[in-house]
């Protein structure tokens, strides 16, 4: 019985094996391909090859990807949408993405506010005018638009406006339309839920690349035995389908699996975990062996939503950032990437672009590809570009700090060659084996989970007795999804009173996680 | 008289929601209210209290309602207008510049979005210096001051005039309202000349957010000292306790987010336990069973490492947070003051004792 795990990112695929006692056989690193369905078959047969594994005895593969987080990031391969809010008179005073960079405003072709949607209690705000969402999706229709993000405000209260204008949306647009709905994807607070679904609509085509991309390229390597996943942002994992529909729930699914595969390598129980990819690197912090999570809303790509995440900070620098020289003679650093055009692309493989590898083998700090290629850049450029790396690292590691004093650091990731040995700020900085790997690892040691939701009136049900009860449901519906009962614990508890609502009706939520067995 | 742009915001809306102490909703909806307003309307223009003529008519604008309706609902837009055209109508007098009413992340930002869409400049006052939950209680209350005639409107365009025999009917009967409205209606209330803003007013409270919130954008550069001591030092603040929040028990009642959060010691705190009491508002904070502050000084919690407010609205569990006891506005502290705002007003049984003074030999 082993694992797979594979971890597609924008530069480099890797894969690992893991035996039942969670032991890495082997693990493999290699370009992202831009077919990502050919990166993943290789990944899978070379770690098969490398490990002489039994293919059929392989019961589980997960895969994580950070394929929609650089979507995000560098605004790449984001789909045309149509944004309809329900909402007006209300909500009209902060329109959708009124703080989002302009950059990214450009992946909405249309949006509108149109009437309708509910008050807090249920009640109707104003009827939903279907006129204006019916014109709305037709002009989308002729604008050749695929997908529509729906949100309307209080949705997580009643969510049949969304459901009759995704209906609406289907009548007009045909059946292969990609609709995301709001209340599919947030807890209250419109603008950050709004956000989500916006992300989640322009994700589709990327979602469909890496499903279709993982499920051939496992059908097609014979691993035919194995339960598919997909790893999320809360380290644990959702099948298949649901990762087509919601992409946007893989969003830093990447750093919570290299916090945990770090920590897991290193037995380091407290420090600040670098994993620098080809195109961006995280920064997140271990705590006590679980990921820091966020305490406020989490930002990608300057977008704020309202998924809980781990605590981490992305910056645009990686082993592919191309390196900059402006006008004035100052040099910066990413944020845009050759990405997994790397070993086309970076000088030091033949190419005509400048990256921070091609510095870090200028300055002798890694092997890598034709140190001669790279013998023109002047030591003064290379250590003036190198300087602006560190300093980047340097103050993102000192924003996730706890104190003033010096931290531990864990180093994983394969772009984490670029980064110079010593860290301001870093008491040891430490590159566990198999440190390329962290990420698969972290997803093949995902656990998975069962999240119970519901609406209880604690006057009928006292609180104590409603969390009990809602957290059996919750450890039942983690063992159904294939928990193995002793390892499952409660992992987050919600209770939120609907604001107003005669009686004490409240919103209890609970996340319960296991291992897999 | 200087100019508010989108940064100054962004710092004004953190340090408002500092001075919330845990009311005053989450600054980001007020924030985006306020900086589609000036994005679209142009920059605002702040006044000193001192540049206001006696006799000019000053509106505080706000908005009455729970937080997380506010986060869903945000405004219409239009509301604004309404309201200036309800009030100049009634007094048959120009208004000359519009005012915050509390701080608060909300609404402090609402009366910028309100200035830069008329075209009127805001005054650098308030009437509260942090939030309280109920709108009698204000400094002008003490100053003797009505709250109407009083403009109420929603986003549907309903709008209605109060007037009432006293502060308390009007918080009544404009809390049934706003209920029956959606949960979130905008107002002006306790309108005012410019005299008596400047007597009974906080001056210099607009300023004073923009500084706490501009400290805690840079608290982690803090020479020669952590950026807890940092933070300590300018806020002024007392350092009460440090915790995780290990339950919230919540329920909204009448329209108030009524609840008391329990925190697990951390650091220096480790084996003890503290709980904070809310009504919106954190209005006690009691440490192994002895209380350490009380309305109307300020308890605020603020995340443990980046130092940014927390609002009882956003409690969950397993955040960590300090609890830190700032010093109310010095009128507060009058009988008068304390009969409006104090710890038994909220039905908490204990006298008011300043901080400072509860504080004494702690930590």
């Amino acid at each position: 019985m082993y694992k797979l795990g594979i971890d597609v990112g924008g530069t480099n695929t890797d894969a690992v094996l893991i035996d039942d006692k969670l032991r890495v056989v082997a693990d493999i690193k290699q370009p992202t391909s831009e077919d990502i369905y050919e990166g993943i078959l290789r990944a899978i047969r070379n770690v098969l090859e490398v490990s002489g594994v039994d293919k059929s005895r392989i019961t589980q593969a997960m895969l994580g990807t950070t394929q929609c987080t650089n979507a995000i990031v560098e605004r790449r391969n984001l789909a045309p949408i149509g944004i309809l809010r329900i909402g007006a008179p209300a909500t009209c005073g902060v329109p959708p993405m009124v703080d989002w960079a302009e950059d990214i405003q450009k992946i909405a072709v249309g949006s509108v506010i149109i009437r309708g949607g509910s008050e807090f209690d249920g009640k109707e705000l104003v009827p939903l005018d279907e006129d204006a969402a019916a014109a709305f999706f037709r002009e989308m229709k002729e604008k050749g638009i695929k997908s529509i993000a729906i949100s309307c405000v209080f949705s997580t209260v009643r969510n049949d406006y969304e459901v009759r204008a995704a209906q609406l949306c289907r009548e007009v647009m045909g059946n292969d339309v990609h609709i995301s709905i709001s209340s599919e994807l947030g807890s209250m607070g419109l603008i950050e839920r709004e956000n989500a679904t916006i992300l989640n609509a322009a994700l589709w085509k990327v979602a469909e690349r890496f499903t279709e991309g993982f499920a051939k390229s496992l059908q097609d390597e014979g691993v035919v035995n194995a339960e598919v996943y997909l790893s999320q942002n809360d380290g644990t994992l959702m099948t298949m389908e649901h990762a087509r529909r919601y992409p946007i729930l893989t969003i830093a699914c990447g750093p919570t699996n290299s916090i945990r595969g770090a920590s897991y390598l290193s037995k380091l129980k407290n420090a600040v975990v670098i994993d620098v990819g080809g195109t961006t690197t995280d920064l997140g912090v271990i705590q006590s062996g679980f990921p820091r999570e966020s305490s406020v809303a989490v930002t990608i790509g300057g977008v704020r939503t309202n998924f809980r995440m781990p605590d981490v900070i992305s910056i645009g620098l990686g082993g592919g950032s191309i390196v900059h020289e402006k006008a004035d003679g100052t040099i910066t650093v990413g944020p845009d990437s050759v990405g997994y055009a790397i070993s086309d692309r970076a000088l030091v493989f033949g190419g005509d672009t400048m990256t921070a590898t091609d510095i870090a083998v200028r300055l002798g700090m890694a092997e890598l590809g034709d140190k001669k290629l790279v013998s023109h850049i002047p030591e003064d450029f290379a250590k003036r570009a190198m300087d602006v790396i560190r300093s980047m690292i340097e103050d993102s590691v000192d924003a996730m700090k706890v104190s003033k004093e010096d931290c531990d650091v864990i180093l994983v990731g394969g772009g984490s060659i670029i980064l110079p040995e010593k860290i301001e700020g870093a008491r040891s900085v430490m590159k566990p084996e198999h440190f390329g790997c962290a990420n698969a690892i972290g997803s093949a040691i995902s656990k998975v989970s069962g999240t119970y939701e519901k609406l209880i009136d604690y006057n009928e049900i006292p609180r104590e007795t409603a969390l009990e009860q809602a957290k059996a449901e919750a450890v039942e519906l983690a063992v159904k999804a294939g928990a193995i009962p002793a390892t499952v614990e409660i992992i987050e508890v919600d209770d939120v009173p609907l604001q107003y609502h005669p009686g004490n009706t409240n919103r209890v939520k609970v996340k319960a996680a296991g291992d897999l067995a | 008289m200087r100019k508010i742009g989108i940064q100054e915001i962004e710092d004004i809306a953190t340090g408002a929601a500092l001075l919330g102490a845990g009311g005053g909703g989450d600054p980001y909806v007020g924030k985006l209210v306020a900086i589609g307003a000036v994005k679209e309307c142009g920059e605002v223009t702040l006044l000193d209290p001192e540049e206001v003529p006696d006799d000019a008519l000053i509106v505080p604008i706000a908005m009455m309602g729970a937080p997380t309706v506010l986060a869903e609902k945000a405004i219409g837009g239009q509301e604004y207008k309404k309201l200036y055209d309800m009030v100049t109508q009634f007094f048959g007098k120009k208004i000359y510049a519009f005012m915050p009413i509390e701080a608060g992340g909300v609404n402090s930002m609402l009366p910028i979005a309100a200035a830069a869409r008329l075209g009127l400049p805001l005054v650098d006052v308030d009437g509260m210096g942090r939030a309280f939950p109920e709108l009698q209680m204000v400094t002008f209350t003490i100053g003797g001051l009505k709250a109407t005639p009083m403009a109420l409107t929603d986003e549907k365009g309903n709008s209605v005039i109060f007037e009432t025999i006293t502060n308390k009917w009007t918080e009544e009967l404009a809390r049934s309202v706003t209920m029956s409205c959606g949960g979130s209606v905008s107002v002006s209330l306790f309108p005012m000349n410019g005299k008596q803003m400047k007597e009974y007013g906080v001056k210099g409270i607009v300023t004073r957010s923009q500084k706490l919130g501009e400290a805690i954008r840079t608290v982690k550069n803090a020479e020669n000292q952590t950026p807890e001591e940092h933070f300590l030092q300018f806020t002024e603040g007392f350092r009460l306790f440090k915790g995780k929040i290990s339950d919230v028990l919540r329920e909204t009642r009448g329209g108030f987010n009524i609840g008391k959060v329990v925190l697990d010691g951390i650091g220096d705190y480790k084996g003890h336990t503290a709980y904070v009491e809310f009504q919106n508002e954190n209005l006690a904070a009691v440490v192994d069973g002895k209380i350490l502050a009380t309305t109307p000084d300020l308890i605020c919690l603020v995340d443990t490492e980046t130092f940014t407010p927390v609002t009882t609205d956003a409690l969950k569990y397993g955040k960590r947070v300090m609890v830190i006891g700032l010093k109310c506005f010095e009128m507060w502290r009058t009988a008068s003051g304390i009969e409006l705002v104090g710890p038994r007003y909220f039905g908490i049984d204990t006298d008011y004792i300043p901080l400072e003074e509860r504080c004494k030999g702690g930590k």
